[in-house]
């Protein structure tokens, strides 16, 4: 069903009896494993769900990541995983407690308390020239943080997004609400594909976009 | 090598090896724009390779978070109220020490501007003579405490969010400090009902309404609330009522539970839009025309 290839280090294996996506590395989340690998549950992970669905994230493998809203770490460790260099940026403690864990045994995984909507709060350790921007934070003003953030992609960087129409308004049509973030990504960004993920992650769009 | 400091990476003043300078710099620095930083601490002999840097980086991150998660689970509701109350009098004593010095300077120099604002500019006046060394200094301890008091803010804005997640979130850290201080701790707060919260803060009010003086409070501090103040009078009892009632729940989870939720702040974000939206209602009937 998927059209576009995994990166390397993304495989589809079949664990306990099922084709899942999967990445080597230590389990964070009482993930099913097999050997080496553990499986990628698109159910609890909007990257997740974008590779299940065949989005075209551009992504090759080895890439250099900046992840924003990494809570408990279950896909920025998968992302870690398959990428190089990977920056997870979370503002809440607690779930930066297990994200710790599940950095501890990834050597290029780096966990960053700071604020997505503040990008020169971390710009002093976050490397330029990013390859990919990945972002599921999951509060108003979704779009903005994508903006303020895209200062840290190359120019041919990729920001591969998951908007929740809920955490803008909930009371619009989710449609609405996705318009309204796409016209106000279109100021720092050319979109390069969208689809719903509603397979997994109820009114949350996918987005690949980038920089302009 | 780079002159502004501000714009430099996080490893640009860090000894090898010292992780807590390290944790300072990551936590407390900025810059506007990225660098390629593992190139530049190569070139400033940081680090020996990129991969040495990236080793140095993995360390440095992991301990800032590992200690800053641990400072922050430290942090607990005795000491916010702690921070709030000195905050405040920190505020009120910059006031009345800027105001004294502002009216003493009146009277020697011309020109003051009146407030911290004109005790920052007294302080920086050089002095004639033993009287004005008095008035000189006496400003700057206004000044001086007029920073301390931000300092307790910015320590406030870090602390609430650990202590209380879901309340600093939709309150804001300062709102959320205050209410804890009124209720005397989280424990209390997330044993009060809605209403309770709802007046917290407009004791004396409550007092007049309950000896038959004055009509009950519609709302204490939580007025200074966005939802709040920013909701036409006619709709701000309604306002108030929703934002104590998710004040309350978010007060018992964050006590009882400590998790973030998510659906707590949705339920207001759409209680908020369904108020508003009446307002806009009526404003459709009734035009812009005079009653
Ligand atoms: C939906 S969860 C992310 C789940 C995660 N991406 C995963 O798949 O494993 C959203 C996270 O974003 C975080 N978040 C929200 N606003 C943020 C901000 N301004 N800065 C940093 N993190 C933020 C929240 O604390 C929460 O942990």
């Amino acid at each position: 069903m998927s059209s576009s290839a995994l990166p390397a280090g993304v495989e589809r294996r079949e664990i306990d009896g099922e084709a899942r996506l999967a990445t080597r590395g230590t389990p964070v989340y009482g993930e099913p494993t097999d050997g080496e690998w553990r499986a990628w549950d698109p159910e609890r992970s909007k990257l997740g769900g974008m590779f299940e669905l065949g989005f075209d994230v551009g992504l090759s493998g080895g890439e250099t990541v900046l992840y924003l809203g990494a809570a408990s770490g279950t896909t920025v460790s998968h992302v870690a995983d398959f990428a190089g260099a990977t920056y997870a940026v979370e503002f809440a403690p607690r779930p930066a407690r297990d994200l710790l864990e599940a950095a501890e045994p990834r050597d290029r995984l780096f966990p960053l308390l700071k604020d997505a909507r503040k990008p020169e709060t971390y710009a002093h350790v976050v490397e330029s020239d990013l390859d990919a921007l990945v972002q599921d934070v999951a509060t108003r003003g979704q779009a903005a943080v994508a903006t303020r953030n895209a200062r840290f992609l190359a120019d041919d960087g990729r920001l591969l997004l998951a908007v929740k129409a809920r955490s803008e308004d909930v009371t619009a049509e989710p449609d609405d609400v996705f318009t309204e973030v796409l016209a106000e990504l279109e100021g720092a960004y050319e979109v390069l594909e969208t689809g719903r993920l509603d397979r997994f992650h109820e009114d949350h769009l996918g987005v690949v976009a980038t920089p302009r | 090598m780079t002159t502004d400091e501000s714009d430099a990476g996080w490893f640009a003043s860090v000894p090898p090896d010292d992780l807590d300078a390290a944790r300072d710099a990551i936590e407390g620095g900025s810059a506007e724009v990225p660098a390629d930083w593992p190139r530049l601490a190569v070139a400033s002999g940081f680090a020996a390779d990129a991969g040495d840097y990236y080793d140095r980086l993995r360390e440095s991150t992991l301990h800032a978070a590992r200690e800053a998660v641990a400072e922050r689970e430290r942090a607990d509701d005795r000491q916010l109220i702690h921070a709030v109350r000195a905050m405040d009098d920190c505020e009120r004593v910059a006031n009345e020490l800027a105001e004294r010095a502002v009216e003493w300077a009146g009277s020697r120099f011309d020109g003051a501007d009146s407030g911290i604002a004109g005790a920052r500019a007294i302080a920086e006046r050089e002095p004639d003579d033993d009287l004005d060394r008095r008035v000189i200094s006496l400003a700057a301890r206004a000044a001086a405490l007029a920073d301390e008091r931000d300092e307790l803010a910015a320590t406030i804005d870090r602390v609430a969010p650990a202590v209380a997640p879901n309340l600093a979130d939709m309150a804001g850290p300062e709102l959320a400090a205050r209410l804890i201080a009124l209720a005397g701790g989280l424990e209390s707060l997330a044993r009060k009902p809605s209403g309770t919260v709802q007046v917290l803060g407009a004791e004396d009010a409550l007092f007049a309404h309950l000896s038959g003086r004055a009509p009950s409070p519609k709302h204490g501090i939580i007025y200074t609330h966005e939802f709040v103040r920013g909701t036409r009078p006619e709709d701000r009892g309604s306002a108030a009522r929703a934002l104590a009632g998710k004040l309350a729940l978010a007060a018992r989870a964050d006590h009882y539970s400590g998790e973030y939720r998510e659906v707590l702040h949705e339920d207001l974000r759409e209680r908020m839009a369904t108020i508003r939206a009446r307002a806009d209602a009526n404003g459709d009937e009734t035009g812009d025309g005079d009653e």
